[in-house]
């Protein structure tokens, strides 16, 4: 709404550098980063040479126990969006990155088998060779068949352009782990369905080896066993044994910690305690149930089975599909839930964080927002109301109910999303302690911002991601300093524009993939884990609340590497003690050693080609200086600092280590969250963003169209500003004709003007053939209304001249608009018949930022006490009006009708707030009794 | 001579622009839950009203709010009358009431508290026309082909004989326990006899019959302590002392335009019988108003002639009329609006009317209203003030049957095209909820006040 993505994409970064830079900065939440690769001259839209695919796609893997590392599916599925692209290689390369041998089986000391209850991991990672560079969500899924239960999956955003996948690891992060969840638990009440079936077979079996023990018995008084009757027990007690297994199984599968129907970020606090138990790795598994497993079959209706003792060849048998795996309905949302994924990120990264600001400042505006904006948002918000109720379904719950549970969002990158991706991943008990408090300290920091909102969407994280391979490169490279700096410590990466998103990737980050680093960079096998899996959990503990404790020590510690910095940490400490703590927090958990200047959160590090982006406002003084220096292309003071630094950490796995030492924490810990970013050296093409489909969700084109046939009509007819005004001051236009398709066209396109009265619907009628009557004005603000020269349809023109007073009737037959005469200001500015605006899109972002600018008076105006209400009780209802009077025209500049618009949207917005719930209640229909006049082209 | 269809378009009606700007109903609320038409509206206290109509249901409404709070359903025709019946002091019942009478021959008493169907009377020989409540006897009249007295409780008390098949069209209390029935062209005065230590039986005795109009009555009022009006079918109107039922004075000159003006004579020539009956009275301290035909019409009391006149006030008929406090005049009609007159003392001649809309250049079909003619006004030359029209409003698609006015309010409606309008002051209402935002502000605590 606020910022034109095409305006932004042809800014030049010279230009930008040339500028003194003296006027004030853009607030941070509009700015969005420049295209990196303007100075070498490169077509920002250019596609990547590297890479084999023409956009985004997911892909979904599996670790096949019988075959390895296999491509499933993509979204979209389509082999023209991925081409020559090796799938297959490319399912070896991220299935090699998982850490997650989640064993089931029997633990040492137990005597059953243990279902472990695996978080997903999330790591990004690149391959130079394929130009592809992935967001990775490895989950594990449950099958009864499989080795140790367990079948390895992972899903993969694959896009050829590394910062769209590091930038925006958050929202990927998040939207994946909904899609996870979904699936995960569809397999468990698959899994559980499998399961009761398994029993209901062995106990079948039971009875059958029961009876016929007995038979063999009766046959056989003899006082002796036959061999086959003692194989006859054998088998009965192993039967027997596996029965209470199942029972087990079953058990543990139905009390997987439901999930809280409180703060999703609450959640896993409150359901890792019982994880945590579950989180016992079992090394082995009973053969026994592997082979009568093998044997089991899902079917429908089911009947007991007969189930043989002996077993079928491991390789023989067929494993299930992913789609066999999960309950039907869930596995539908979650192949729903990817493509809006896939739609999602669709575009260029640019467009995307434009559009995530906007949305994000869209939500601040929560009073007036609903006045022209679309119903993406009301879904949005519905959708995040369901989040906060349960936000998973449980594996007991109907699966009728689970639309509600699993909402697919439409568009949607909201702070929802954020706590989603920290809820979703596993986090320590301690952990959540410490994040809550965090939260209360962002809540009195900005208490008049909603820091999420704002700043997430500028976020420049960048995810720990792996290697594991020769052609994986671990992204980030010695091609750029401080994409090292980014790679090494997540602070120092991520550009903490606000503690929450600093904290919120401390979280992520904490629980990416515990594991990760030591599978990756120690042992390329998954084999070995379970011990180390075992031991990570109390040391993760531990230094989670050392964390937390010595946050001071954390700035010190950067302090004493470069001092000039400490001056600035101090002051910043100083100023915003809290905030510090939380950025050194995470500075001081995963790169203790490394000297991060403290104005790095100010900065955005990201990009080695001098991405820009706008300190936090409190920064913004003091660090006006470096921000400038970033702003430009020549490496500043604090850079130079930190392309000192990293380098040597970076390429210096030692010191890595050592670092760790001095954290006292053991390595294993957070491996995951210093996993490295390799950036292939060799490639800047390779960094080309990704332009294959621009386009963004259907309601765009929708929009562009919109704007594009209303930046017609305005130049066509001259007298576009009092149609206009009539719509914004909320007379009813009927816009008449007997060209269907023209009505509507007309219609839709001047709909971008009619303000809403609720969320839940827009007051505009695109095409009516019957007389109107007086509701239709009272619902309808913008009515399409065709002309009929039949008798008939002299009723409706009666019925229209007779109802006049309401209306403004736009004849498109004959060219005429008759309506109450306009002189204010706002329109022409809104509606200018010679605005070089040539594109749709554009010009509907011109309209709504206009739109959003006169929301923001109408807010002012209704929300003045003093205007509306006597400030003492002598005050007459004259004094008040002309208070009202003077406010709209001096203090808003509001000309002659431009007040009616402000009123009438204040009027708007009055009802809105008042009404419980807003939206409901009746919409009355206001009017003013004024003449209106004939305009002719 | 014009052919007379001509006349009527020609005929003067005022009108008045789409510039209003002592028309206070800025703002307009559609209720909606009859479906036939709404023919009363009866108002229960100082926020809610009732109306009913030909679907044989009663709706109770917020004025405010325009929210249905009840629906009562019981009658099985359409509703015939409507009263309120209002509960005794000392009553420790204190839900508000209503009878409803139908053409199902029943009499329903609600709760408009609770929606309760409280008693329902079924032993009607006709249908009940009108009903009248004597709260200072605390017993209520129903009358269709004859006169019903009931208690409280539902009792028949007594009964007149049948008295015609047409029935009792209006009914009105006057002193001395005495109501005065309209029955075809006959006022018929009756005498209640309250029990006495002599005998406890009610009685009701017919007194006199008063036969001096030449058509049917129409319209039987009040108009203060010492007389009442009655308006028949054929315009006449004539004013009763209210004791001894003596004529006091007689108008049945609304049809005569000779005592008027002269001027007019196609109008006389065209004016069908209908267009001079007296469909409703208002009256204040000083004047009786009078809904004639299409025309109002202003009686002063003390002067005793008519003081000022819109002979075509509307294009139908006008079916209620009531008086503001503000010296206006509001009337309603079966052309489906409603119009706000003023009462102004003749000084000079009103402004031209405005200019309507630009509709006879559109070709859009048959303008009902012609634009920018010039209102005549030597017709009213002879009379002292004249009824200025303040404003119109235009919802209803249909007659608009009645309306009802609230103080605090606004207008009610009420149309035989099944809707109910609320016509509010949109400055008031903008205040109001104003109001109720920094209410809410306040209770949200949200509301933080610079010194």
């Amino acid at each position: 709404m606020i910022s034109a993505p095409d305006v932004v994409a042809f800014t030049k970064e010279e230009e930008y550098e040339e500028e003194p830079y003296n006027e004030p900065a853009l607030p941070e939440e509009y700015s969005v980063p420049l295209f990196p690769f303007a100075s070498q001259g490169a077509n920002p839209w250019s596609k990547l040479s590297g890479a084999k695919f023409s956009r985004d796609f997911i892909l979904i893997s599996e670790f096949s126990e019988q075959v390895g590392p296999q491509p499933l599916l993509t979204i979209p599925n389509d082999t023209k969006v991925f081409g020559t692209f090796d799938l297959n290689y490319f399912s070896l390369r991220i299935m090699s990155v998982d850490y997650q041998a989640s064993f089931v089986g029997h633990p040492p000391g137990s005597a059953y088998p243990k279902l472990n209850f695996v978080e997903d991991s999330k790591v990004v990672l690149g391959d130079s060779k394929e130009g592809a560079f992935a967001y990775v969500h490895h989950l594990t899924l449950y099958d009864l068949e499989a080795r140790g239960f367990v079948r390895p999956f992972c899903m993969a955003y694959i896009s050829a352009d590394q910062h769209k996948i590091m930038q925006q690891f958050q929202e990927l992060s998040a939207e994946f782990s909904k899609a996870s969840e979904c699936l995960k638990t569809g397999n468990r009440k698959a899994f559980a369905g499998e399961l009761e079936k398994k029993l209901k077979d062995l106990d079948y079996t039971r009875t059958v080896l029961h009876t016929e023990t007995e038979i063999q018995k009766k046959a056989n008084d003899k006082g002796f066993y036959s061999s086959q009757a003692i194989e006859k027990a054998n088998e009965l007690a192993s039967v027997e044994k596996s029965i209470i297994e199942h029972q087990d199984l079953l058990k543990q599968i139905r009390s997987y910690p439901h999930r809280k129907s409180k703060g999703s970020a609450l959640c896993s606090a409150e359901t890792e305690p019982t994880r945590d138990q579950a989180d016992q790795v079992a090394t082995t598994s009973n053969p026994d149930e592997s082979a009568d497993a093998d044997l089991y079959a899902c079917r429908p209706a089911y009947t007991p089975k007969l189930i043989k003792a002996k077993s079928a060849k491991c390789f023989d048998k067929k494993l299930k599909t992913l789609e066999e795996l999960c309950d039907t309905e869930y596995f539908t949302q979650t192949l729903a839930q990817l493509s809006h994924i896939e739609h999602m990120f669709r575009g260029d990264l640019c467009y995307l964080l434009t559009s995530q600001i906007d949305r994000a400042l869209l939500k601040q505006q929560h009073i007036t927002n609903f006045l022209f904006e679309d119903f993406v948002e009301g879904d949005d918000r519905m959708v995040e109301k369901q989040e906060s109720a349960p936000p998973k379904p449980s594996p007991g719950r109907p699966p009728s109910r689970s639309p509600e549970e699993c909402p697919i969002p439409q568009v949607f990158i909201s702070v929802g999303s954020y706590k989603s991706s920290v809820e979703s991943v596993p986090i320590k008990m301690e952990q959540e302690l410490g994040d809550e408090e965090y939260k209360e300290v962002e809540v009195t920091e900005l208490s008049s911002f909603d820091p999420q909102e704002n700043l997430d969407c500028l976020d420049m994280d960048m995810k720990g991601s792996v290697s594991s391979g020769e052609s994986i490169e671990v992204l980030g490279t010695e091609k750029s300093t401080s994409v090292l700096s980014k790679s090494d410590s997540q602070a120092s990466l991520t550009v903490p524009l606000s503690p929450q998103v600093v904290r919120s990737k401390a979280v992520s980050h904490r629980t990416i993939s515990e594991d990760s680093i030591e599978v990756l960079s120690t042992c390329p096998s998954e084999a070995l884990i379970p011990d180390d899996f075992k031991a990570s959990y109390p040391s993760a503990i531990n230094e989670e609340e050392s964390y937390a404790d010595d946050s001071e020590g954390a700035i010190h510690f950067q302090a004493s590497i470069s001092p000039p910095e400490l001056a600035e940490a101090e002051e910043g400490s100083l100023e915003n003690t809290l905030s510090q703590t939380d950025s050194s927090c995470c500075i001081g958990k995963e790169s203790d050693s490394l000297r991060v200047p403290l104005s790095t959160p100010a900065h955005t590090l990201s990009d080695p080609d001098g991405v820009v982006s706008s300190p936090p406002q409190r920064y913004r003084q003091k660090d006006q200086g470096f921000h400038v220096d970033f702003a430009g292309e020549n490496a500043s003071p604090s850079r130079d600092n930190s392309s000192e630094g990293f380098p040597a950490f970076e390429l210096d796995p030692s010191r890595l280590l050592a670092s760790r030492d001095v954290s006292k924490t053991s390595l294993d810990n957070y491996s995951d969250t210093t996993s490295n970013m390799s950036s292939i050296a060799s490639t800047s093409s390779d960094r080309t963003p990704s332009s294959a489909h621009p386009t963004g969700p259907s309601s765009e084109r929708h929009k562009k169209r919109a704007g594009q046939n209303a930046l017609k009509f305005i130049r066509q007819y001259p007298f576009a500003h009092p149609a206009i005004y009539s719509l914004l001051s909320g007379r009813t236009l009927v816009v008449l004709g007997e060209d269907e398709a023209i009505v509507r066209k007309l219609v839709t396109a001047l709909s971008i003007f009619v303000p809403n009265h609720s969320r839940h619907a827009k007051p505009v009628k695109h095409w009516v053939s019957s007389p109107l009557h007086i509701t239709d004005f009272q619902k309808w603000k913008l009515i399409g209304l065709q002309r009929v020269t039949s008798p008939a349809g002299a009723g409706t023109l009666h019925t229209l001249s007779r109802y006049s007073r309401y209306t403004s009737i736009l004849d498109l037959d004959s060219k005429t608009l008759r309506c109450p005469l306009y002189r204010g200001a706002l329109v022409p500015r809104l509606a200018d018949h010679r605005t070089h605006i040539k594109r749709g899109s554009t010009y509907y972002l011109h309209v709504q930022s206009v739109l959003t600018q006169l929301c923001s008076k109408a807010f002012l105006y209704t929300f003045c006490h003093h205007l509306h209400l006597p400030a003492h009780d002598r005050e007459t209802e004259e004094l008040l009006a002309s208070r009202r009077a003077s406010f709209l025209k001096l203090n808003l500049g509001l000309v002659n009708e431009d007040t009616k618009v402000v009123q009438y949207l204040a009027e708007l917005l009055k009802l809105h707030y008042v009404q419980e719930p807003p939206g409901t209640g009746h919409p009355t229909l206001r009017f003013d009794y004024v003449p209106s006049f004939l305009y002719k082209i | 001579m014009v052919a007379p269809r001509l006349i009527i378009k020609k005929s003067p009606l005022q009108t008045i622009g789409e510039e209003q700007t002592q028309n206070p109903y800025t703002e307009l609320l559609v209720l909606k839950a009859h479906h036939d038409i709404v023919r009363f509206l009866v108002q229960l206290d100082e926020y809610r009203f009732a109306s009913a109509g030909d679907d044989g249901i009663v709706v109770v409404w917020n004025a405010q709010t325009g929210e249905k709070l009840l629906e009562l359903n019981g009658h099985t025709q359409k509703i015939t009358a409507i009263i309120t019946f209002p509960s005794l002091e000392v009553c420790e019942e204190k839900n508000q009431l209503i009878l409803t009478a139908s053409a199902d021959r029943t009499v329903i008493v609600w709760d408009c508290d609770t929606g309760r169907q409280v008693q329902k009377v079924s032993c009607f020989q006709s249908t009940v026309k009108c009903l009248i409540v004597l709260q200072r006897l605390d017993i209520w009249l129903s009358g269709g082909n004859d006169l019903c007295v009931w208690n409280r409780k539902l009792d028949l008390l007594c009964k007149t004989s049948h008295l015609s098949d047409t029935g009792i069209s209006a009914l009105i209390e006057i002193p001395k326990n005495c109501v005065v029935a309209a029955v075809g062209k006959e006022l018929i005065i009756f005498r209640l006899v309250t029990p006495t230590g002599e005998s406890l039986e009610w009685d009701i005795l017919e007194i006199k019959r008063l036969l001096d109009h030449q058509d049917n009555i129409l319209s039987l009022v009040n108009i203060n302590d010492l007389s009442f009006v009655t308006g028949s079918h054929v315009g006449e109107m004539i004013i009763w002392n209210i004791l001894d039922w003596t004529v006091q004075a007689r108008e049945c000159n609304f049809w005569d335009p000779s005592a008027q003006l002269d001027t007019q004579q196609e109008i006389k020539l065209c004016q069908k019988p209908n267009d001079i009956s007296i469909h409703h009275f208002t009256w204040d301290e000083e004047n009786v108003f009078a809904a004639v035909g299409r025309g109002l019409y202003v009686y002063n009391l003390q002067m005793k002639r008519v003081i000022a006149c819109q002979k075509t006030a509307h294009d139908s008929s006008v079916l209620h009329i009531a008086k503001l406090p503000n010296r206006q005049l509001i009337s309603c009609s079966e052309d489906g609006s409603v119009r706000i007159w003023e009462l102004r003392e003749k000084q000079q001649l009103a402004a031209e009317p405005v200019p309507t809309g630009f509709f006879n250049m559109w070709g859009f079909g048959r303008v009902n209203k012609q634009a920018s003619q010039p209102v005549k006004k030597q017709q009213e030359n002879a009379t002292p003030c004249s009824l200025e029209l303040i404003g119109d409003l235009i919802g209803h698609s249909s007659s608009v049957e009645m309306f009802l006015y609230f103080e605090d309010h606004g207008l009610v409606t009420c149309s035989a095209d099944h809707l109910i309008i609320l016509w509010k002051n949109g400055e008031r209402e903008s205040g109001l909820r104003s109001l109720k935002l920094f209410q809410k502000l306040e209770e949200n605590g949200d509301l933080h006040l610079a010194v």
